[in-house]
């Protein structure tokens, strides 16, 4: 599969991160502190990514496969279960307790922070600590 | 305060989620894949199919360089939170990321971009965590960590 275009998709992704603010943990602890001091950057956020996902999505589906792969490579699972909500629920706790998610949490390295290091290695932890949890490897 | 001056903090905010959210409509016309940092960083870790996977965690590391080395848009302070309940959280948002599957990347942009039941059922259960921690820990326990 050719590298260029994750690569300028890559690009994209972290000046999008850095540059809403996405990055600063107090900013994403503010949002999601509703009955206090709310801080509402990160509805912003969301508002912009989401305008142009749902909008431009469907239209990109409309094709019969992407410009320079053969086909889509969608998830397949539709059902709502038990590894869905609790997964989830899971991460919300932890992207609550300190404010940061994977995306901003990467870019963050490079901030040199030893709070982001510690972040990273730990969440790799719990991304190798998940299959143990894992009925069958999950692709 | 003029209209102008009232939103001109939510300037930046906007442009960078329009900004992912053309980085995540690029992936998918170009390569058909689901920018979704969670399930990429494992895709690196795992295989198979790394290649696009390390290009692209480049890409975020370098996109993140561009903004604060060449904009020069100030660096953010880190995160309050003890050390020992950074890695807590980190732990956390490993495991719960893998085993919900995504994470704000690819169950809130990409997933809810489609449309998709699970992806917004996803995002309204870690909104609705991630509310609630943070409810505990400055408002139920305080200042006490």
């Amino acid at each position: 599969m050719k590298s260029w275009p994750a690569l300028l998709s890559g690009l994209l992704f972290g000046m999008g991160l850095s540059l809403a603010g996405m990055t600063d943990p107090a900013k994403v602890q503010g949002f999601l502190d509703i009955t206090g001091d709310w801080l509402p950057d990160l509805a912003f956020v969301m508002g912009g990514a989401l305008l142009i996902t749902m909008t431009l999505t469907p239209l990109i589906l409309r094709r019969h496969a992407p410009l320079l792969a053969s086909q889509f490579n969608l998830p397949a699972l539709q059902s709502i279960d038990r590894r869905l909500i609790s997964g989830s629920a899971i991460f919300g706790v932890g992207w609550g307790l300190s404010g940061y998610c994977p995306g901003p949490a990467l870019v963050s390295v490079i901030y040199g922070y030893n709070t982001t290091l510690v972040f990273g290695i730990a969440m790799i932890a719990g991304m190798f600590g998940a299959t143990l949890f894992n009925p069958k490897p999950r692709s | 305060m003029t209209a102008t001056e009232a939103l001109s903090p939510f300037i930046a905010p906007l442009l960078g989620g329009l900004t992912l959210g053309a980085a995540a409509i690029w992936l998918l016309l170009s390569l058909g894949r689901v920018a979704g940092i969670s399930g990429i960083l494992w895709g690196v870790m795992q295989g198979p199919d790394r290649g696009w996977r390390v290009f692209f965690i480049i890409g975020l590391l370098v996109g993140g360089l561009i903004i604060h080395a060449v904009l020069g848009i100030a660096v953010p302070g880190q995160s309050s939170t003890p050390l020992l309940l950074v890695a807590l959280s980190g732990l956390l948002v490993g495991l719960g990321t893998r085993i919900g599957g995504g994470c704000t990347s690819g169950h809130g942009v990409c997933g809810i971009g489609r449309l998709s039941v699970r992806s917004i059922v996803a995002t309204a259960t870690f909104m609705s965590t991630g509310v609630l921690t943070v409810f505990v820990i400055r408002h139920l326990i305080g200042g006490a960590i």
